[in-house]
């Protein structure tokens, strides 16, 4: 293993975020402020309370989870498409590195930076609601799998992408209506039972009722299932990155 | 002397049946400076993508210092640096900090001491700090070269270097080169400017069309295949070259107003100087005598056109 290479990786992609620090944390900052305004203030004060908690409390760990997946995503599918777009992609093609050394550096720094964000959303949620984490272990491990997993899929988007269309495309129809109706703000108890059922299908809901469980015991689908759902997807997402890395598929002829 | 780089009946055919690499041999030895001069299309840049991995062979083996680019691809990469053609490089960082990212990506741990040089070396040390998109197009050539060179490679792939480059940094991009020498760096550029590889480069391959149709001692290729031409430019029009200069073999040239002889330049007489005596004695007036060598740029156009002229 080139550990040497994948810090080197690392260390270069951290270094993009950290040239734009500003953006980085303000953006999460002020949309999960307004989330809280919008949805803890104004809607929460008619919604009260969900399983024993307070609405403002109960969003916090969807907020989180959605800002943890997009981020994921879009950090780590721009972190490997950048390079293809602008063709320094050479050098890593023909550095001494494995492909899993690639995607090692590449994730890993895009999980790095879902996660910082995740953590100054939950600093930032302490500012306008109460809230106690039960399991805080578990809270961590959801919250590093996530990171994780969905960077692994971001950086299948970023090889399969072909233009920026392409890149925002899977996020912004995929994704971004998964978290939406993935329970980020309410339970899915609160449905009708017809789209109770459909929402069994969003793969979103294990996540979100899984990362919510650790916060405070209260789940919509039981927490070895969602445990189930979140190792299923990332060893999908294992799979596709090693299925590229035997074919070469869209980076190397 | 050893070979550095072995290359074994290359091929690469790409999926839409393209054949860009047919069967390619070349053995490369340590130190030199080597020129591959071709048309475009000719295969120059898949060669070396093949070379360097960003592609992959179709069939053939290639070996950098006995490691398979394939099988031992680990030991062949980190000996070769890679200069590529188009400009790529991260817009917004800082110099320094990327081509300390080519070292530690060639897994070399962090030298600053190394680093140093190599940036003072190509004259970059002053604008270390600066971020690549405030450069000018000279500087973040300089800089690939940089990067290139950050982990120390024995054997350094230019391709096409001076393409769109100004006379002064086409200069100083040979004096590189020729530095590296120095150092033990072998050295494999691509181009198509003649001028080029006459310059610089110990042998010279030629490439078309995927195959590689010569490859030699610059010298020896020019001594080879090269031929003057003296031009007798008059001062009066004739319509046939006179019956008292038949032997001399000449041509008409430029409408009647030049006679064009061809000779050897390795030849012990070359008969010039009977030439112009005979001239005179015709009753010609002599306006002006020129004499021309053939270039690098005959020779290649022969070559191409008429593959056969190698053997």
């Amino acid at each position: 293993m080139n550990w040497t290479a994948i810090r080197a990786i690392y260390v270069f992609e951290m270094a993009r975020f950290f040239r734009t620090i500003a953006q980085s944390l303000i953006s999460p900052v002020l949309s999960t402020s307004l989330y809280f305004v919008v949805f803890g203030a104004a809607i929460g004060s008619r919604i009260d309370q969900v399983e024993g908690v307070s609405y403002g409390a109960f969003i916090v760990p969807g907020l989180i989870m959605l800002t943890v997946m997009t981020q994921g995503i879009s950090n780590a599918s721009f972190g490997i498409y950048f390079p293809k777009f602008i063709g320094t992609i050479y050098e890593l093609l023909s550095a001494p590195v494995s492909f899993l050394e690639i995607v090692m550096g590449y994730v890993g720094a895009a999980a790095t930076k879902a996660m910082f964000i995740g953590i100054i959303i939950l600093i930032t949620s302490f500012f306008f609601v109460d809230i106690q984490i039960q399991n805080p272990a578990a809270m961590v491990a959801f919250l590093v799998l996530t990171c994780i997993s969905f960077a692994l899929f971001g950086f299948i988007i970023g090889i399969w992408a072909g233009n920026f269309e392409q890149l925002q495309l899977v996020p912004l129809l995929i994704i971004t209506p998964l978290v939406f109706l993935g329970g980020s703000f309410y339970s899915i108890s609160m449905l009708p039972p017809v789209w109770q059922t459909i929402s069994m299908f969003n793969p979103v809901v294990y996540l979100i009722s899984g990362f919510r469980w650790a916060f405070f015991g209260i789940q919509d689908v039981p927490i070895v299932t969602s445990l189930l759902a979140i190792g299923l997807f990332t060893s999908l997402c294992l799979g596709a990155v090693w299925w590229i890395f035997k074919t070469g598929w869209r980076i190397r002829q | 002397m050893s070979t550095i780089l072995s290359i074994q009946n290359l091929r690469k055919s790409y999926a839409g049946g393209f054949d860009a690499l047919k069967g390619v041999n070349l053995d490369i030895e340590e130190g030199e400076i080597i020129a591959l001069l071709g048309p475009n299309g000719a295969g120059k840049t898949t060669l070396i993508s093949t070379v360097c991995g960003i592609t992959m062979p179709t069939s053939g083996t290639v070996t950098v210092a006995g490691f398979d680019i394939l099988s031992n691809y680990r030991e062949a990469r980190s000996l070769i640096g890679l200069v590529p053609q188009e400009i790529a490089l991260e817009p917004f960082e800082k110099v320094i900090n990327t081509v300390r990212f080519s070292r530690g990506l060639f897994g070399k741990q962090r030298k600053d001491s190394a680093v140093e040089d190599i940036l003072k070396r190509l004259s970059l040390w002053d604008k270390r700090d600066n971020q690549i998109r405030e450069l000018s197009g000279g500087m973040k050539r300089r800089v690939l070269i940089a990067k290139a060179l950050a982990h120390e490679p024995r054997v350094l792939f230019l391709d096409e270097p001076t393409a769109g480059v100004d006379v002064e940094l086409r200069k100083d991009m040979w004096e590189i080169v020729e530095q590296l020498r120095t150092d033990g760096v072998t050295t494999i550029l691509t181009t198509h400017y003649i001028e080029e590889a006459e310059a610089i480069a110990d042998r010279i391959g030629v490439i078309s069309k995927g195959d590689i149709l010569l490859v030699e001692d610059k010298n020896k290729l020019m001594a080879r295949m090269g031929k003057k031409q003296l031009d007798v430019q008059l001062t009066s029009q004739i319509n046939a070259v006179p019956d008292a200069l038949a032997a001399y073999d000449l041509t008409l040239g430029d409408d009647g107003w030049t006679l064009i002889y061809s000779y050897d330049v390795n030849a012990e007489r070359t008969g010039i100087t009977m030439l112009l005596n005979d001239v005179q004695k015709a009753g010609l007036q002599l306006k002006d005598v020129v004499t021309r060598q053939s270039s690098l740029e005959d020779i290649f156009v022969s070559l191409v056109n008429q593959p056969e002229a190698a053997q």
